[in-house]
């Protein structure tokens, strides 16, 4: 798609565009293609000379047990994470799309944790769930729970999952909402006059036309599980106890941290670009089918 | 219109109350904790009603700051957070409508080529490369500066994408209407083309401060020094290992704080808010 009309210039666009040109390769392209180049090479111990080793940081990190723990460990939080908050996001949305009194209002204090800041958001849960002086632990004592998720890392990972699951609520149900607004009332009529009732209505015609939205938010949400919860880590449990809840973001950070092999971190950095290019490549290509339909 | 029946109505209305209650439950107790004494909470015996040291906490979180690790006031910090919320908010906006309107309305050679550089960087964000990009901030001295906080995070395309579909929509007669009138592309830019877009650049600027005032992992990098810390990471540092020494009712406190400015700009300009984020995604 391009302009009929159109200004004139040889060197003008050039000066428009070098800012964001210039941001873009010194912040973005060089540190890119640094990890690139850093992932293939191998340093001594002292940092003094370095050899280019081809894939072997890559084949060390799939042969070490602990990188695959992370995989799968972030792909299980991200799968939880998505489908725990889409679920309930999805309950809610269908009830505020009802024509009830004080819609607008319930959308309104529904939407407002979009805004909450992630590190903020696991020291709120921290806070609920402390083992000493928790509100909530009390009543999980109380029934009989061992609740200590500074020792039991299921327990611990439970709580990342819950309050990255609550921040993504609102985000979700804004979309469900938008999503179910753009369902023709007649169709939903149709069904009515057809004597379904509201339960068969729900999943036998909203739920399908609803599915490109739910796969549109599926993967938003295991992008955000990804990255986003780096914040509530970092404040709830710092990946511990143990490793119980050290996702793939949070292992560059600390491998990274403790500063010890840098072809190895730039390795698990590559991986990570690979596997939000793919997600976001899955994301355009059902873009694109949206249009077309 | 599929009429309700009495009770399916009640109902709805039940499990949004629930929905809402769950909501707002966390943000209910760090408002009745910043009230409360802090011994009674270490204890845990915390009571679920608003305390009496609300002026107190509130006065030490704004201006005195913890009594621990981090000396700092939490407003200096939210200042910090301010500025770069707004640097990263305005740049991007600033950058992208230029870079966008330079694509849209000039021909040039390299034009695509430089689109698709710009288009590539919409697929990573700066959690994959933080380490190199850290490096590249250090060698260029600016750790602890506010360039270095906003610089990197302002590299990204979804603003030109935005600005770029928008302008194609822009009807070609306005163009040749201002150039009739002997306008060039600065006078354009400036009387045509940027009050058309106030709507676009409100929407996306409200988009834009919620992500800049939320950032974490940067800032947790490059800040080494107390005074230059934003208030994401303040509150990680106000949370010692030691649980006895955590001063719970600051801590609450300061999360509050930490979400007052982008709920707010969430529930005051709800309109833009969706309709940046609807836009954002696409």
């Amino acid at each position: 798609m391009q302009k009929q009309s159109i200004f004139q210039s040889k060197l003008l666009p050039y000066a428009l565009v070098a800012p964001q040109l210039a941001i873009v390769l010194i912040f973005f392209y060089w540190p890119a293609a640094q990890a690139v180049i850093q992932s293939f090479l191998l340093q001594d111990a002292f940092g003094l000379s370095t050899t280019f080793v081809w894939f072997e940081n890559y084949l060390e990190l799939f042969k070490d047990p602990a990188y695959f723990a992370a995989i799968v460990r972030t792909f299980a939080f991200s799968l939880a994470i998505a489908v725990s908050s889409l679920s309930f996001a999805l309950l809610l949305a269908v009830m505020a799309d009802k024509p009830l009194r004080g819609s607008m209002l319930y959308r309104t204090l529904l939407i407002w944790p979009y805004a909450v800041a992630p590190p903020v958001v696991g020291v709120l849960w921290v806070f609920m769930l402390h083992p000493s002086l928790g509100v909530l632990s009390r009543y999980l004592r109380a029934m009989g729970v061992d609740w200590n998720p500074l020792l039991n890392g299921d327990q611990a990972a439970a709580l990342i999952i819950l309050a990255a699951a609550w921040k993504q609520i609102s985000y979700n149900f804004l979309f469900f909402l938008a999503g179910l607004q753009s369902i023709p009332k007649s169709v939903i009529e149709a069904a009515a006059i057809d004597g379904a009732r509201p339960m068969r209505r729900f999943w036998t015609v909203i739920f399908p036309l609803l599915s490109p939205t739910i796969f549109f938010l599926l993967v938003i949400n295991i992008v955000y599980a990804f990255f986003d919860t780096f914040g509530i880590i970092d404040t709830m449990t710092r990946g511990g106890p143990g490793k119980a809840t050290e996702t793939l973001v949070y292992k560059v950070y600390t491998d990274g941290l403790l500063g010890g092999n840098l072809g190895s971190s730039a390795a698990q950095s590559v991986i990570l670009m690979v596997i939000v290019i793919v997600l976001t490549g899955i994301q355009f290509r059902f873009v694109e089918r949206k249009v077309t339909y | 219109m599929v009429e309700e029946e009495g009770f399916q109505r009640y109902l709805a209305h039940a499990i949004l109350w629930i929905g809402i209650a769950i909501v707002a439950f966390p943000v209910y107790l760090a408002i009745v904790a910043s009230t409360q004494d802090n011994a009674v909470i270490a204890n845990g015996q915390m009571s679920l009603l608003p305390g009496g040291h609300f002026f107190e906490t509130y006065y030490q979180t704004l201006f005195v700051g913890t009594s621990g690790s981090t000396r700092e006031p939490v407003l200096n910090m939210m200042l910090n957070s301010l500025i770069m919320a707004l640097l990263i908010a305005v740049g991007k906006i600033a950058i992208s409508i230029i870079s966008a309107y330079a694509i849209v309305y000039f021909r040039f050679p390299f034009r695509m080529a430089i689109f698709w550089i710009i288009f590539i960087t919409l697929m990573l964000p700066v959690e994959v490369r933080i380490y190199p990009t850290y490096k590249i901030v250090a060698d260029l001295h600016l750790l602890d500066s506010y360039a270095g906080l906003s610089l990197p995070l302002i590299a990204s395309a979804t603003a030109t994408l935005l600005f770029r579909q928008f302008f194609m929509t822009v009807p070609d007669e306005l163009l040749e209407a201002s150039r009739i009138d002997g306008a060039g592309p600065f006078r354009f830019f400036w009387d045509t083309l940027l009050p058309l877009s106030r709507t676009n650049m409100a929407a996306l600027f409200v988009i834009l401060f919620i992500l800049g005032w939320n950032q974490y992992l940067w800032p947790l990098l490059i800040t080494t020094r107390d005074d230059m810390q934003t208030i994401q990471v303040g509150i990680r540092k106000m949370i010692t290992t030691t649980d006895a020494l955590t001063e719970w009712p600051v801590v609450m406190a300061t999360a509050l704080l930490a979400m007052l400015p982008p709920v707010f700009v969430v529930v005051v300009m709800q309109k833009l808010f969706v309709r940046g984020l609807v836009e954002t995604e696409k």
